[in-house]
């Protein structure tokens, strides 16, 4: 994979505001991000010759987006499943087709609506999992309901096993609030404190409401991904994609969420599998990274996946998020922007457009002379991981 | 009897020998006829070998409590569980003798602070209606 190494690079990033219950539809929300992206980066529209789309649901087909930016001549096309892991993904098979010739300018985004997300998959059960194979046959009729109830499982037991503790967790949900009161387009920017934290009740215990991302939430965002020379010429500093890595499924872990539940384990998530080939093709350690933007659909797949990008051993990401290392002046500043948690929930493409903001040095929580930012997708699930560079 | 609310599951050819087991209470894991693999949920082919010659093999039923969680509240975004009353515990057995086989469940004869990671539990087996019996555990 070395020889995409900074082939590529981010050249725009849209969104659109991150609101809750506005009643948009998720497609005139995908056309809002791209707009904004295409004008971002100072090109003209219909240079797009490439789109993909990151995707669980069926929203905003690319042929719909096609249609309604008028564009000629796409030659590359795709979606990537797996809400959740695979934003960065999405943005990989877009160097992928840059870096082939395939296409040139592609457009990768991801918009999100509670209604497409959940009340989507309610013909199928009241989650995603449940599906035609009856694997959720062996979890309702138990109580099981949510995806939180899997991270809560993996919570608990990385408790005893490791003695992580709820004020570890408390300390990455203080740490998203503390960037998200930075920045004007977060959704839950009210302080708070490991008190608050306490006083939240507990959902799916040990998890709380505030381990969770805010849900439901309306938004979408958009990045342009183009070939490292062409980024040069244009409006915005280029945020070079250094390296780029995913994986389907491990041993253990294996897939998607009808059986993830019956196989997570320790230490293997998928990110562990990310991470050494991500390190590889960038020729970095964890050490050179300056800011990261993790996943964080609920604060313990943060705490996993520091582990697992190796950013301190198995086992002591509680103890790595204490004493502020995650916030902005610490060792690691983490989500920037606030993360799923206090920022907005787009399944991870938010990160992704916070990570262009740190190597352009415009975040709303900058870290000082950031250079590489590692964003990650989310875990356990298909994964994949991005790291930009100035 | 009084109605029985809860989510009741479905079966279908892939489900049905552990379903078939649970009512005449023996519980029944897939394994693979070929390399003896276990396989928990049910698949078509084995992810060892890649035979597709699945069985289904009676086990002991008994287990340890791999991990647990306790719903006090309906989680964010999503719809309370049907039937049940809040709060109630979800438990993950991770099965003796059958390796890497986890089964989600209930615990019976238990309360809620009495749960602990790595307590012993046999499995005991709670008639819903003439067609499905689910598999709950208790703890030895
Ligand atoms: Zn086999």
């Amino acid at each position: 994979m070395k020889q995409m190494r900074d082939k590529c690079a981010i050249a725009g990033i849209g969104q659109t505001e991150y609101l809750v219950n506005s009643g948009r539809d998720s497609f005139s929300l995908a056309l809002e991000a791209i707009t904004n992206a295409v004008e971002d980066a100072g090109i003209n529209v219909k240079d797009i010759d490439g789109i993909l789309k990151y995707s669980v649901d069926s929203s905003s087909s690319v042929e719909m987006i096609a249609a309604n930016l008028g564009l000629p001549n796409v030659t590359y096309w795709g979606e990537t499943f797996f809400g959740g892991g695979s934003g960065c993904s999405a943005v990989t098979q877009a160097v992928m087709a840059v870096a082939s010739g395939m296409a040139n300018c592609v457009v990768v985004y991801r918009s999100f609506t509670p209604y497409d997300f959940m009340q989507g998959a309610v013909h199928n059960s009241t989650t995603l999992w449940a599906r035609a194979s009856g694997s959720g046959d062996f979890l309702r009729p138990f109580g099981w309901t949510a995806m939180m109830d899997v991270f809560s499982m993996m919570t608990q037991r990385h408790m005893h096993e490791y003695g992580t503790t709820n004020a570890q967790l408390g300390a990455i949900a203080v740490a998203a609030r503390k960037h998200a009161a930075m920045n004007p387009n977060a959704i839950r920017r009210d302080p708070l404190t490991l008190e608050d934290y306490y006083d939240s009740p507990f959902t799916t215990e040990p998890l709380r409401e505030l381990d969770s991302a805010i849900s439901p939430c309306d938004g979408a965002a958009a990045v342009i991904v183009t070939s490292a020379e062409r980024a040069r010429d244009l409006k915005q500093t280029p945020a070079y994609i250094r390296a780029c890595a995913q994986v389907l499924g491990i041993p253990k872990t294996t897939l998607w969420w009808e059986q993830l539940p019956f196989k997570f384990d320790f230490p293997e998530t998928q990110s562990a599998y990310v991470a050494p080939r991500l390190f590889e093709m960038a020729d970095m350690t964890p050490q050179d990274i300056d800011v990261a933007q993790i996943y964080d659909c609920y604060t313990y797949t943060l705490l996993t996946q520091l582990e697992d990008y190796g950013f301190c051993k198995k086992g002591e990401g509680g103890a790595f998020v204490e004493n502020g290392r995650i916030e902005l002046g610490g060792e690691l500043p983490v989500n920037t922007h606030g993360g799923h948690l206090s920022e907005a929930y787009i399944h991870g493409f938010n990160h992704i457009v916070e990570g262009v903001r740190q190597v352009r040095g415009t975040s709303t929580a900058q870290v000082q002379d950031a250079e590489t930012v590692l964003v990650t997708g989310g875990v356990p699930a298909p994964t994949a991981a991005l790291i930009l560079r100035k | 009897m009084s109605e029985y609310k809860k989510p009741i599951p479905k079966v279908n050819e892939m489900t049905k020998g552990h379903w078939d087991g649970c009512k005449n209470h023996e519980l029944r894991i897939q394994r693979c006829s070929c390399c003896e693999t276990y396989c928990h949920p049910p698949q078509p082919m084995c992810a060892k070998c890649n035979s597709t010659a699945m069985e289904w093999h009676p086990v002991e039923g008994k287990g340890t409590v791999y991990s647990y969680i306790i719903c006090r509240n309906t989680s964010v975004g999503e719809f309370p569980a049907r039937g049940f009353t809040y709060p109630y515990a979800t438990v993950m057995i991770e099965l003796d003798g059958v390796e890497g086989v986890r089964i989600a469940s209930n615990l019976v004869d238990c309360e809620l602070e009495d749960i602990k990671i790595g307590m012993p539990v046999s499995v005991v087996f709670e008639k819903i209606n003439d067609d499905i019996t689910l598999p709950k555990f208790r703890p030895l």
